[in-house]
């Protein structure tokens, strides 16, 4: 089964061999409610890790979601540019952003395995 | 102080249920070295028939252009507004309600706004067109923003000479201080200059103005496919939108953006303002457009409705990453520009464009017979440009003194570049009669001889 | 809605449904009668419109009633109490809108010979002497269009004095509870954006501010009094902190209305402010505009003032449009299309004169004292954010909601079936679930009585476990709550017509 770790500001990263396809945590999207608009990256274009990687919109609020490693981007979601409510619906499955290539799969190192984002999303309530 | 509904006892009372023994007990957070002890150094309150008379005297120390043949225009032009426009914008629910943040109790602007936009998408032949600006000059500054938003690296903005000089000072003024390059070129007439020759890579966008501040109409079609071949936008600027009923709109010429004045319509000349901005580009551009955008929904109960829409790209969400620091729009006058363009409808509205031009053509020809005033043979819609053999700026006074508005000098509007100094821009619309040309030719013909 | 209440039109009594002007009329139907243009050459260079623009066509009486319609919509200030915090809805005078339109001042064109216009200039002259006098500053730039643009402008000119000694400084300090215009106008000026912390009592922190400041600090920015109501106390040191490291202090005059007329700004140190003549000095909030935004100046940042300007050189009034000049001036430039909002500037004046100066110090005595007088009568069931005295608005949190399904907002939507216009609800940011009320000096103590007790009444009713009806409410309006998500994940910003194939099938 392919590893799932998650970062403090709530983006989660599944890595299958040397790509990792990200999204953001169902908290996240609690948090945010009413998801309308998802701007994703440009394939192709270079993300650093703990950098700005796309923005996710409610009605009310713009966030931003950080890269939680750094590469190239390989594939963003289309399906999110109709269909921003995936991301509510199924925010750890199809309500994916984007997929990255891995440029140093030690950056994973730091961040969080479930359990542990677990325990820290109960520490924020 | 017939605005304020308190009472002395009022004030005992709730000065009482508040605690304080006054109202100054109030200010205590004010240091004290900051309190007045006493009003400041300005007259006391007057009743309203002093304030009235006063205004009325200021008046009386203008030219009012309802008593004055007027063809002034360069950028704000006089029209003729149905009655109904002033009554029904100063309707209170209209005049007195704030933006429309609580939709529920705000159908009635959110429902204008969005007729609005549309109806000025359907003007400027463009898909989308938004809620309003301060006014043409600041929508164009805002236009170029945008422009160089989604150029990425391309932060030059070439601005053509036959642009409203206000227009491209404004949009200086917003470039020097965003680090935008602003290459303004020179304002040229008979001939007008091409500013295709100098789209390149660097060039996020190239501002040109239809019909253009001289009054001349261009066919931007090729320029537009110029700059899309180097990746650049074409912004349009139209500062009479009465032309949009009998000229090729930018939409159809290939403008990515077209921004403009929408005074015209419904809106008096008011000594400059103030007026409404337009905004208008395609639909895939939306998210960097700035300023407000009404969208339509529907309610709890399914049925239609409009709210202000995809606010995240504005300050009060946004803050320091909105696309624009604009926080209101131009509501009162939209409101006016849409009530007028709907009095007039597809029919009037060609009907008024027609006058005009028939009425500016009659002015040209008039214009020609006067001894030493040369009038040029390009296009015009309601407003031309004509050379004088002598500077136009006295020559203007002159005819001011006997009571003539007769047009704007160009020197006026662009101080110290070569050759203005004897062009005159003149207007002549629906309002502009026989004997309004014949006062402005004995005019000339007296102040030439 | 219920059975009960479902008409055959739509209509319910007064609420009279109203299609869009597109699908009403006929092409060829027009309320106006224009003569036939007499016959005449072309001279459009073979650029005439082809096609059919698309824009409908009604008689006058159609048009009246569409809009008329429309209008009765809308809450507005002469219906009613409309206590929107920040956003000062005061009564808009009438007399205002006659004097505005007057022959002679409403139609006069801008570009007129300046002989032509001197009680023009007289009045942007006279009204420009009032905003000088009433906040002890030595100059005003008039023409910007709204308090965004003036904040803009103040930027600009502050950028320019900076940068006119030579120095390049980078950052703008701004507190967290700053109205949303202020980061994006300091971005917009080119300028990064530091935020300053708030202290316990709703202030800027002043040794956070202290510790931020340095050679680097081009401005800060204060609204004063603050957006959570409250006067900045420590308004004296901000700005000797700030001028002891060469920056500049840029007030927001958003609130000016709460001290008008008792507090000079220029006493407390600021350099530069915007005053909203919307808020403070009664002109129509039109639905959104238009605004205006003059910037008061001190004297080293007069000079950068933008284009164009007045000046009275005791004869004739002058319109200075261009440069430079010998007496030092070095503008930034023009910043707006001709000479500002002059139909605000009459506006304004008039209120200004009718007011005078007792008067406007009276109104902000009036608006301070209705504030606290809905802070004292409503703290036992709404929790202030923070204690009195408040200045002209008051803020109160949601602690008192906490637990009883009712939020912020539907305590609002609840407050329109009772005929109010809600508060400006969370904002400020820095205050959980904020209830900003204004009421303004405009209202009545019988007006605030009857607000009072139906805000207790509202909140009495959310602890008493009513939360569903508040969630259904608003139930008497011409509509009820409104999907924004859908509004915003497919944007429709305009009317479409139906495709001349799909409407023939």
């Amino acid at each position: 089964m392919a590893h799932v770790r998650y970062t403090p500001e709530h983006e989660w990263i599944r890595i299958d061999a040397d790509v990792g396809t990200v999204g953001i945590t169902d908290f996240a999207q609690q948090q945010l409610g009413d998801i309308v608009f998802v701007e994703l990256p440009a394939v192709g274009s270079q993300l650093r890790a703990g950098a700005e990687a796309a923005v996710v919109e409610s009605v009310k609020a713009a966030s931003e979601v950080y890269a939680p490693a750094s590469g190239e981007v390989v594939e963003v979601n289309e399906a999110l540019a109709e269909g921003p409510e995936n991301v509510n619906a199924d925010a750890l499955g199809g309500g994916w952003f984007f997929k990255v290539r891995l440029a140093d799969p030690g950056e994973l190192e730091g961040l969080m395995e479930q359990s542990a984002y677990k325990e820290y999303v109960a520490g924020l309530g | 102080m017939r605005y304020l509904p308190l009472s002395e006892d009022d004030r005992r009372q709730m000065l009482a249920a508040v605690g304080a023994h006054g109202i100054d007990d109030l200010f205590g957070d004010v240091p004290a070295s900051a309190r007045l002890a006493a009003p400041v150094d300005l007259p006391g309150h007057q009743g309203e028939i002093a304030v009235e008379q006063a205004f009325r005297d200021f008046a009386g120390r203008n030219l009012s252009p309802a008593s004055a043949p007027c063809f002034l225009g360069a950028g704000l032009y006089r029209h003729h507004i149905p009655a109904a426009v002033d009554h029904l914008i100063q309707r209170g629910e209209f005049l007195t309600a704030y933006t429309p943040y609580q939709p529920e109790v705000a159908q009635g602007t959110l429902q204008y706004l969005f007729e609005f936009q549309t109806q000025v998408a359907l003007l400027t032949g463009m898909e989308v067109a938004n809620a309003s600006m301060y006014d043409g000059a600041t929508a164009c500054a805002e236009a170029v923003l945008m422009a160089v938003r989604l150029g990425k690296s391309r932060r030059r903005a070439l601005i053509a000479g036959g642009v409203h000089p206000h227009y491209r000072d404004v949009t200086a003024t917003y470039g020097r201080f965003a680090d935008i390059e602003i290459v303004a070129a020179p304002p040229r007439w008979p001939e007008t200059g091409d500013p295709a020759a100098r789209v390149d890579g660097e060039t996020a966008c190239v501002v040109v103005q239809n019909p253009d501040v001289f009054g001349r109409i261009h066919d931007y079609t090729e320029l537009g496919d110029a700059c899309h071949r180097a990746g650049a936008l074409l912004i349009v600027i139209v500062c009479e939108p009465v032309s949009l009923g009998a000229i090729t709109p930018p939409g159809d010429m290939g403008a990515d953006i077209v921004v403009g004045e929408g005074q015209s319509f419904g809106n008096a000349t008011g000594f400059g303002g103030p007026t409404v901005g337009l905004f208008a580009t395609h639909t895939r551009f939306i998210r960097q457009m700035p300023g407000r955008l009404v969208g339509q929904t529907v309610d709890a109960d399914g049925r239609r409705g409009f709210v202000l829409t995809l606010s995240t790209r504005e300050q009060h969400i946004r803050r320091e990453k909105a696309t624009s620091n604009i926080c209101t729009n131009s509501g009162l006058c939209a409101l006016a520009f849409t009530i007028h363009l709907t009095l007039l409808g597809e029919t009037g509205l060609r009907r008024l464009a027609a006058l005009n031009h028939a009425n500016a053509v009659a002015l040209a020809d008039r214009l020609a017979r006067v001894p030493g005033v040369e009038v040029p043979d390009g296009s015009f819609f309601n407003e031309l440009t004509v050379r004088l053999p002598r500077p136009a700026v006295p020559v203007v006074e002159e005819l001011a003194a006997g009571g003539v508005l007769a047009g704007v000098p160009a020197s006026r509007l662009f101080p110290g570049a070569p050759g203005m100094e004897p062009l005159l821009i003149l207007v002549a619309s629906e309002l502009t009669s026989e004997s309004d040309m014949d006062r402005l030719t004995a005019g000339l013909r007296e102040a030439l001889s | 809605m219920s059975a009960a209440d479902r008409t055959h039109t739509g209509h319910r009594g007064l609420q009279l449904e109203e299609a869009l002007i597109f699908e009403q009329g006929a092409p060829e139907r027009t309320a106006v009668d224009l003569p036939e243009p007499a016959e005449h050459a072309d001279r459009l260079g073979g650029l005439r419109r082809r096609g059919a623009i698309g824009l409908p066509g009604l008689s006058e009486p159609e048009v009246v009633r569409h809009y008329t319609r429309l209008s009765q919509k809308n809450y507005c200030i002469d219906s009613g109490l409309y206590p929107l915090g920040s956003c000062t809805m005061k009564h808009n005078p009438r007399l205002n809108e006659k004097v505005a339109r007057l022959p002679g001042l409403g139609d006069l064109h801008p570009l007129q010979p300046v002989s032509t216009v001197q009680g023009a200039l007289e009045v942007i002259h006279t009204c420009a002497h009032w905003l000088k006098t009433l906040t002890g500053m030595p100059a005003v730039a008039m023409s910007p269009g709204a308090g965004a643009h003036g904040e803009l402008v103040g930027l600009m000119t502050i950028r320019a004095a900076i940068e006119d000694r030579g120095e390049r400084r980078a950052r703008v300090l701004v507190p967290e509870s700053a109205h949303g215009t202020n980061p994006a106008t300091a971005h917009a000026c080119g300028y990064a954006v530091e935020t300053i912390p708030a202290d316990g009592r709703g202030r800027v922190d002043l040794e956070a501010l202290r510790a931020k400041l340095d050679t680097d600090v081009a401005a800060i920015m204060v609204t004063n009094p603050n957006t959570c109501g409250l006067f900045e106390t420590d308004i004296i040191e901000f700005a000797a902190a700030t001028h002891a490291v060469g920056a500049f202090f840029y007030c927001d005059g958003a609130n000016f209305n709460a001290i008008v007329g008792r507090v000079r700004p220029a006493d407390l140190g600021i350099d530069c402010m915007h005053i909203n003549l919307h808020k403070t000095f009664s002109t129509p909030h039109g639905g959104g505009g238009p605004g205006s935004g003059p910037v008061v100046l001190t004297a080293d940042l007069a000079p950068y003032a933008p284009l164009p300007y007045v000046v009275f050189d005791g004869e004739r009034y002058l319109l200075i449009e261009q440069g430079a000049d010998d007496a030092g001036a070095k503008p930034i430039g023009r910043i707006k299309g001709f000479h500002g909002q002059f139909g605000m500037f009459t506006r304004a004046l008039a209120y200004m004169m009718a007011m005078g100066a007792d008067g406007l110090r009276q109104a902000s005595g009036d608006a301070v004292l209705n504030a606290n007088y809905v802070m004292a009568r409503l703290k036992d069931v709404l929790h202030p954010a923070f204690p009195g005295p408040c200045m002209h608005e008051v803020v109160f949190d949601d602690t008192t909601l906490k637990d009883t399904g009712v939020s912020t907002l539907d305590l609002a939507k609840a407050l329109i079936d009772e005929g109010f216009h809600p508060m400006t609800v969370y904002f400020p940011l820095v205050v959980h679930g904020a209830m900003l009320v204004e009421p303004t000096e405009t209202e009545s103590r019988e007006t605030l009585d009857l607000f009072i007790e139906t805000m207790r009444a509202l909140v009495a009713r959310a602890k008493a476990g009513e939360a569903e009806a508040f969630h259904q409410a608003p139930r008497l309006t011409p509509r009820r709550r409104l999907d924004e998500a859908a509004a915003a994940r497919r944007p429709i910003l305009r009317w479409q017509p139906v495709p001349v194939d799909r409407a023939a099938e």
